[in-house]
């Protein structure tokens, strides 16, 4: 198993940016997806996310939405997310699950943790969780030793940013933006000042996410974070591509695209 | 009208930390319910709305100024009508009803709109957003951003645009931009979606104008707070009318607000006034097509609170279904949770059918029409008056007016 640590510490002797790539289990199906994810790690990718499809995304724009909504029809459940996990997990890929918080809530953090971590999982990120209800969680993920990485926005304040950073172990997930996830035009000039105004207080690796699609504007953000983090626009290339065959070169495509980019 | 009016609505009855005992804690929590479940992004926006409402609430100048519109322009106080002829299908009990039907704009909703529009521009805000099931809050929202010049945009379930079809053309007419929603159940709960992801996008010229008491700490206060107007009016009104207070209190439930609404004044007075919530049992409990959030549900988190959710077992909220859009929502405000743990309310669930024949009742035997929201509640008293017998005075919380279901109406009556 690959830990974050590694993951950054080998990134940083390189002197790049680690490249971090979303995807949600069951899609484009159960098995295409760790297909997929595979496609991106053999690409490049350090790390995957494997997002938990949820019911209620209302941090998300259309694009991951769509893929969502695809995933659940699929009938995709925790149990096959885990499976995603493990088998991603097996490319060497440090590997964590992205979820809004009341499928962990429900299913009882304490299993999550320790399920996640047996399927090879090193963390979670949780868009939703904000430093005041995060106690539980916390605990649970140290005691299954896997990481807890929560989110800082533009508009956080200092006093916010140390709370957060605070209850973050592996990375900290910045925000580029004010708004949903989504492959944008260009990067939000606010994410650098965000990322400074975040290693004030921390010493953890600060990675950008949110409106990043190519290899130029990840190249922009490897410039001043320790990680590019991009979601949408390899689930785009998947939902375009005709066939599976045709989406899995169309992710290689832009993961060694984007992996060109965060070497600068 | 004498020169001298008394307020209706005092700086005790907003200002509520420590007088009523019942307001949620620094973290937004009513025991283990509500709190603040949001994308980090989101939560200066909200710190800045509960900071802006304690300093409104304790300044007798936006006092003033919301009594002034309630009174003006919302047409408060709303009158109580009782209603003997209804109430002789319901044991021969006392039905007395609240109007907020004859409200301006026709429903309940228009009290916290008019707090909350207020507030918008105490924040230097200049457009507000708002979901809407029924359509009545969209209508309350949209007149109040054409009246204090507002841009105004209304997330609204595409299912829910067809079937209240007149509030949308209501909506347009008064400048507001109707946004239908087609993902997911295409109802309440994609709308509320659909205005955060349009909030933490816009937030800093926008005002998320929220319509129920759910969703993230401060909303289910600030709501509740402008909503208790219904009570405060009500229960001095019952005094005055019966001498006495009502020895039930009935009010439909989806997200709650007309509920802790007219609730709220009552619930110092356990032991003596029982307080009846009623849900949509949509087609019925054992079809699954229900909104019976509090009845059915379980502890979760939806829409940024902590609360009692209609889920899977593993966190996948299960779309309701009820034939009132008002009501179709599958969680339920935190302080509603917190008195059904506490046991101070009860909550039951009302049908379609049995929503709909309280619906045509009160229309053939008192010439009102309510919302079909309101006839969940009217079908709650009816039982309860045969349960309690004819001693009994049931206060009914009538929500809002039933114009805007006319088209159900006719689909479901053959009219
Ligand atoms: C007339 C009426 N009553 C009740 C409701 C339900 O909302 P709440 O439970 O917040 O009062 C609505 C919502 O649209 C409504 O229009």
């Amino acid at each position: 198993m690959t830990t974050l640590q590694t993951v950054f510490a080998k990134a940083k002797a390189d002197d790049r940016a680690a490249l971090v790539g979303y995807l949600p289990a069951g899609f484009p199906t159960k098995d295409g997806a760790i297909a997929a994810a595979t496609a991106m790690v053999e690409a490049g990718c350090d790390v995957i996310e494997i997002g938990l499809p949820y019911s209620d995304p209302l941090m998300d724009g259309p694009t991951i939405q769509d893929a969502v909504h695809r995933a659940l029809s699929n009938g995709t459940r925790i149990a096959d997310v885990l499976r995603t996990v493990e088998g991603v997990a097996k490319t060497g890929a440090a590997t964590l699950v992205m979820t809004y918080w009341n499928p962990i809530d429900r299913y009882g953090a304490e299993r999550f943790a320790r399920d996640l971590a047996s399927a090879g999982g090193v963390g979670t990120i949780t868009p939703d969780l904000t430093p005041e209800e995060a106690g539980p969680w916390r605990e649970a993920s140290a005691a299954a030793g896997i990481d807890t990485v929560f989110l800082v926005a533009p508009s956080s304040t200092d006093e916010r940013i140390k709370a957060v950073v605070e209850c973050c172990t592996g990375f900290v997930y910045a925000a580029s933006l004010m708004g949903v996830t989504g492959a944008r035009e260009s990067v939000s000039s606010s994410a650098q000042g965000l990322v400074e105004r975040t290693r004030a207080h921390t010493d953890l690796p600060v990675c950008v996410g949110l409106g990043v699609g190519n290899g130029r504007q990840a190249a922009e953000v490897a410039a001043y974070a320790d990680g590019v983090i991009v979601g949408s626009a390899f689930i785009r290339r998947l939902l375009d591509a005709a066939d599976e065959a045709s989406g899995l070169a169309a992710v290689r495509e832009l993961g060694a695209e984007l992996a060109a980019g965060v070497r600068g | 009208m004498t020169a001298t009016q008394e307020p209706i609505l005092t700086a005790a009855d907003l200002a509520g930390h420590g007088v009523h005992g019942d307001d949620p804690d620094a973290q937004g929590k009513f025991g283990i319910f509500g709190g603040r479940y949001v994308p980090e992004a989101l939560i200066p926006a909200l710190d800045e709305v509960a900071a802006e409402y304690d300093r409104a609430r304790n300044d007798p100048a936006f006092l003033r100024e919301f009594d002034h519109l309630l009174r003006t322009y919302a047409g408060r106080p709303t009158t109580l009508t009782e209603v003997p002829r209804f109430a002789e299908q319901a044991g021969g009990a006392r039905i007395i009803l609240k109007r907020e039907d004859l409200t301006h704009t026709g429903a309940h909703k228009i009290n916290n709109v008019l707090g909350q529009a207020l507030l918008t521009k105490r924040l230097g805000k200049t457009r507000v957003i708002a979901e809407t099931g029924a359509g009545q809050h969209g209508v309350a929202t949209a007149t109040a951003a054409a009246l204090m010049g507002l841009e105004c945009v209304i997330y609204m379930g595409a299912v829910d645009c067809e079937r209240q079809a007149l509030n949308v053309a209501r909506m347009k007419l008064l400048g507001a931009t109707v946004v239908p929603v087609t993902n997911g159940s295409q109802t309440l709960k994609d709308a509320i979606n659909e205005a955060f992801r349009d909030w933490v996008t816009n937030v800093d010229r926008t005002h998320y104008l929220f319509g129920t008491i759910a969703g993230p700490h401060p909303f289910p206060e600030i709501v509740r707070d402008f909503a208790r107007i219904i009570g405060v009016e009500a229960r001095r009104q019952m005094l005055e009318l019966t001498g006495a207070l009502p020895d039930a209190v009935c009010a439909a439930v989806g997200g709650g607000s007309n509920a802790i609404g007219i609730f709220h004044a009552f619930i110092e007075d356990s032991g003596l006034v029982a307080l009846h919530g009623y849900e949509a049992g949509g087609r019925g409990l054992e079809t699954g097509e229900h909104a019976l959030t509090l009845t059915a549900g379980s502890v979760g988190v939806l829409h940024g609170s902590r609360t009692y959710v209609l889920q899977d077992e593993e966190g996948q909220t299960i779309e309701s279904h009820s034939i009132s859009a008002g009501l179709d929502y599958p969680g339920v405000g935190p302080e509603h949770a917190w008195l059904k743990d506490s046991g101070r309310a009860v909550y039951h669930g009302v049908t379609d059918a049995e929503a709909m024949e309280a619906f045509a009742l009160l229309a053939r035997t008192e010439g009102i029409i309510p919302a079909i929201e309101s006839s969940h509640a009217l079908a709650g008293a009816l039982k309860l008056g045969r349960e309690l017998g004819p001693e009994a005075t049931i206060l009914v919380n009538l929500s809002g007016r039933g114009d805007k279901d006319m088209g159900t109406a006719m689909k479901y009556f053959d009219l």
